[in-house]
């Protein structure tokens, strides 16, 4: 157990390229870590689909564990269960905030998250809820677009999945 | 399970998206206004995400490799709906195009994650249905943009559909594999759909002011490896890397 728990801590230091002040950790993509044989294996959850950082990340996963100790880990993707943006843990949404990209609002079972965009954004910058959608797609898979209407702020929002 | 079904009927699956995924790319610095380029391109990512997924699952069915599955069949191996190869000839036919694709995949999954016999599937279409949410949201308001717009971007998404109707029965009537694979649990059986679809077709094309009359005919043959004239040129383009430098990775 205390290995496992030393590896979580090591993996605590994986940045997500396309975010790079959450760690695989704090993007909740950290399934499963589990003995196999002489070593350990890690289970990763993909983001979305066709995320281009999954390749990296695992990547990244597996030299920074070599360089500490774990030679032999075994990394697998896994889809079940997917992952859900309520994965992201309450620090990694502080730090999202304070990167300047708002964190998702409410919880990924809830349809209007889905489908309607009436949901309040507040603006990461000024706090103020005077917000609006400019695109519902954004510069990566996991985000959409909002201008805030006070400080004149764009910024990048988490989505909600 | 029957492995050689699961992979046949995985294929279908698979070559939709990836199909669709490549018209969608084709579009990626050509849209309209910024906003419209980024969602296209993200949904093209999605799918092209989505067909990587299956044809892992395909290649761990068959003992071959993702990139040779994806990449080396030649026309008559791949087995995508005709819908997903048509042109991208205005933008009115790319988003009646991915609305009723988009449209007929929300029931899809719906139905595979409840019902098929393979695990793979089934965590498949439950990671799916999200994106895929996100995707009708985009295509479903543009075609009420459309339809309900100027005379003109109306009248051209009036031609669009209607060039685009006799491919849609393609999606629900079973082909050989479909029927193989229903009968061994893998798949599912989407002619018990069709009603459905169209129930939620009509109160979508009153609200976007489109008129709707059943096609005189219907195409099809995709699945069965049939393909239209678009598919040589899609596969030229898709398959270049892989014929011209033999292995090549990322």
């Amino acid at each position: 157990m205390d290995e496992i728990r030393a590896i979580k801590k090591i993996l605590a230091t994986v940045l997500d390229p396309e975010v790079p002040v959450l760690s695989v950790v704090d993007l909740g993509i950290i399934h499963r870590i589990a003995p196999l044989g002489d070593s350990y294996e890690v289970d990763v959850m993909p983001t979305y689909s066709g995320c281009p950082a999954l390749d990296e990340i695992e990547l990244n996963i597996k030299s920074i564990l070599e360089d500490n100790g774990y030679p032999f880990i075994k990394i697998n993707r896994v889809i079940d269960p997917p992952w859900s943006s309520d994965l992201i843990t309450e620090e990694g949404r502080l730090k999202l905030k304070k990167y300047g990209i708002a964190p998702p609002v409410g919880h990924s079972a809830d349809k209007v998250a889905l489908y309607g965009d009436q949901r309040i954004i507040p603006c990461p910058q000024c706090e103020s809820t005077n917000t609006r959608l400019v695109s519902s797609f954004g510069s990566t898979a996991c985000k959409a677009l909002f201008q805030c209407q006070d400080c004149k702020e764009p910024f990048d929002y988490f989505k909600c999945h | 399970m029957s492995k050689s079904i699961a992979y046949r009927y995985t294929l279908q699956i698979a070559d939709n998206s990836l199909i669709l995924g490549h018209r969608l790319t084709e579009l990626c610095g050509h849209c309209a206004d910024t906003e419209i380029d980024l969602a296209i391109s993200n949904i093209a990512l999605d799918l092209l995400g989505q067909s990587r997924m299956l044809f892992q699952y395909a290649a761990s069915l068959s003992g071959s490799t993702e990139d040779e599955i994806a990449m080396l069949r030649s026309e008559g191996e791949y087995v995508n709906c005709l819908l997903v190869e048509q042109q991208n000839e205005d933008f009115s036919q790319v988003i009646v195009r991915q609305y009723l694709f988009d449209t007929y995949y929300t029931l899809f999954l719906k139905a595979l994650s409840q019902s098929s016999s393979s695990d793979e599937l089934r965590a498949f279409a439950n990671k799916t249905i999200k994106e895929n949410a996100y995707h009708v949201r985009f295509s479903r308001a543009w075609l009420m943009r459309l339809g309900d717009g100027t005379q003109e971007s109306h009248d051209k998404t009036q031609a669009s559909l209607d060039f685009l109707k006799p491919y849609i029965q393609e999606l629900f009537i079973p082909s050989q594999v479909d029927t193989a694979a229903i009968a061994d649990g893998v798949g599912v059986d989407m002619s018990k759909y069709v009603d459905q679809f169209h129930t939620t077709l009509q109160a979508d094309f009153a609200e976007a002011t489109l008129s709707w009359e059943a096609p005189k005919y219907h195409v099809s043959g995709g699945k069965d490896g049939r393909h239209s004239e678009h598919m040589g040129f899609i596969l030229s383009e898709l398959q270049y890397m892989q014929r011209a430098y033999p292995n090549s990775e990322w």
